[in-house]
């Protein structure tokens, strides 16, 4: 009986998975082609590699994307975790008033947090005259920053509460301040979760397209907002490189998280 | 660890700072002009585009009850694996999830353009050639292909969740195999189908990157709408605004109603997969 069902839902899975996979593939494959065409196959090439390394506009926005989600990451880890351990804290009553709140720009649209928050700076530059929020990299920050810090919250969270708090108590029972008994006792317990947190932050800061066109300015423009607009304009075999390139990092990231997650899985079952 | 309540205090500043007041921003431009004083006309004005609202609506809603179609059984028959199926299927439905959408929208413009992939092979096989690039078909595609994701995994989980004991129970009181699925599985996943239409409805009917790609300009979504009140040719962050009031407040609304459907919601954990 058990056989017998597994043989049509294998074959829908199967279907499933190349529905999400072909058009991937074929995106890739088409990077090598020597040809303009993006349907017609004609030989080997890397020259659309090769053309996208002297592409000045992509190198910049790929620096740009680069330092604004390695930044973005590590303050939105740093503040995320700082939250989740004082949220951990609150009674029931703002703990839940706190999280439904960090649910806002999880849950917003992303055109909703990104069309907000270009608001906020232009009437900050305009009308208040404050012109650190004239859109440029600072805005681009303070978004990813905003919509990192969530999940980064929500990563931190769960391994707060796997924690055995009497061993903080024990801790500070012997004379272990409080910022020792912090280091050496509950940090290495929810280490795990605040790495997790800062790579998801950093993918999900490469990854983002629609906050970043609303609050970048002209000369810091994302990788995201970049492709965009060529995906719009002429579309060159370029950014099927591009986005080769693209995937494998973000590839190479993901089996990083899962390596990892593993491992703590494993480790958690040999305890 | 009662000292470290203060270190949610700099987080509570940066949500006040960088999430309410954006917030109450876009509530005072909705409700005025351009020169600054009360008026209603924004929302009155977007009487003109009705048919825009009513085209996205369909759109997304239609693209969420496709993706729960083909999500429901794909994640059935992923929570019926072994422990290691499990976990391979996961990561691969996590994949193409994690990178980035522009790429894979993109990727469906070049199987559906008019000299395309599909229409080569089309033609290869002496098939008619299709025109879907460019029509609101090409942009459900692009929406079912990237949100589908966003629904199998929440009802997975809380497929996966379920206590076996309790089939067995079922069977044993003598339930067929459909009544199982009808009086056990199906009620028990409800919240996790609720998270999944949530979770593709919402970027479904404020995209506006997909319907640029694959639309094409030729249907206009909400988002194309607000996007264009503020980086396109009609700049108006006024009604832009309003616009976007309006969608918040439906979306609300549509996750209030999705949500009552599935009562134990704390903390919010519709988001959480």
């Amino acid at each position: 009986m058990k056989k017998k069902r597994a043989v049509p839902s294998k074959v829908y899975m199967a279907v499933v998975f190349i529905f999400m996979y072909a058009p991937i593939v074929l995106l890739m494959i088409f990077s090598f082609n020597n040809s303009k065409s993006r349907s017609v196959w004609r030989g080997f090439t890397l020259k659309w590699y090769r053309s996208l390394i002297h592409n000045d506009t992509i190198i910049h926005a790929l620096e740009v994307t680069l330092a604004v989600s390695i930044l973005a990451a590590l303050i939105a880890t740093i503040l995320g975790t700082s939250a989740a351990l004082g949220i951990f804290a609150m009674r029931r009553r703002p703990r839940q008033i706190t999280m439904n709140a960090n649910n806002i720009p999880m849950m917003n649209p992303d055109i909703i947090l990104g069309v907000s928050l270009m608001l906020m700076f232009i009437f900050m530059a305009r009308t208040m005259h404050l012109q650190i929020f004239r859109l440029g990299f600072l805005t681009l920050l303070i978004a990813h920053i905003t919509f990192n810090t969530p999940y980064v919250i929500l990563s931190v969270m769960p391994r707060l509460r796997q924690m055995d708090q009497k061993q903080y108590e024990a801790a500070r029972d012997l004379g272990a301040t409080n910022m020792q008994a912090f280091r050496l006792v509950v940090l290495p317990q929810i280490k795990s979760g605040i790495v997790t947190g800062l790579i998801l932050s950093f993918t999900m800061s490469i990854d983002d397209v629609v906050v970043s066109y609303f609050t970048s300015g002209p000369t810091t423009e994302t990788l995201g907002v970049i492709i965009f607009g060529m995906t719009r304009k002429r579309i060159s075999p370029e950014i099927n490189a591009l986005c080769t390139i693209m995937f494998v990092v973000v590839l190479l990231l993901l089996l990083l998280i899962n390596y990892r997650e593993l491992k703590v899985n494993e480790e958690e079952a040999q305890e | 660890m009662k000292t470290t309540k203060a270190a949610a205090y700099p987080y509570v500043l940066w949500l006040i700072l960088f999430t309410a007041i954006p917030m109450l921003i876009v509530f005072y431009y909705a409700f005025t002009n351009e020169a600054g004083s009360f008026t209603l006309m924004n929302f009155k004005d977007m009487a003109d585009y009705s048919i825009v609202f009513f085209n996205s609506f369909r759109l997304a809603i239609i693209s969420t009850l496709i993706c729960l179609v083909l999500g429901y059984p794909m994640a059935y028959a992923m929570s019926k694996l072994g422990r290691r199926g499990r976990t391979a299927a996961m990561i691969m439905i996590m994949v193409p999830m994690w990178m980035n959408f522009l790429l894979r929208t993109y990727a469906w413009l070049t199987i559906l353009e008019n000299n395309g992939l599909l229409n080569a092979f089309l033609s290869a096989v002496h098939m008619p050639e299709l025109h879907i690039i460019n029509t609101p078909a090409a942009v459900g595609i692009g929406m079912v292909y990237n949100y589908l994701p966003f629904m199998i995994l929440p009802i997975y989980n809380s497929l996966e969740a379920i206590d076996n004991s309790l089939i067995e129970a079922a069977r044993d009181m003598g339930c067929s195999s459909s009544q199982v699925f009808t009086k056990v599985v199906l009620p028990l996943s409800i919240p996790g189908t609720v998270s999944g239409i949530i979770m593709v409805f919402i970027p479904a009917v404020s995209t506006f990157v997909i319907s640029k790609i694959l639309g094409g300009g030729a249907s206009i979504l909400i988002g194309d709408l607000i996007e264009m009140q503020f980086l396109g040719g009609t700049y108006d962050a006024n009604m832009g605004a309003a616009i976007s009031l309006v969608m918040m407040v439906i979306i609300t609304l549509f996750t209030m109603i999705t949500n009552k459907i599935d009562k134990d919601n704390d903390e919010g954990s519709v988001l959480m997969s």
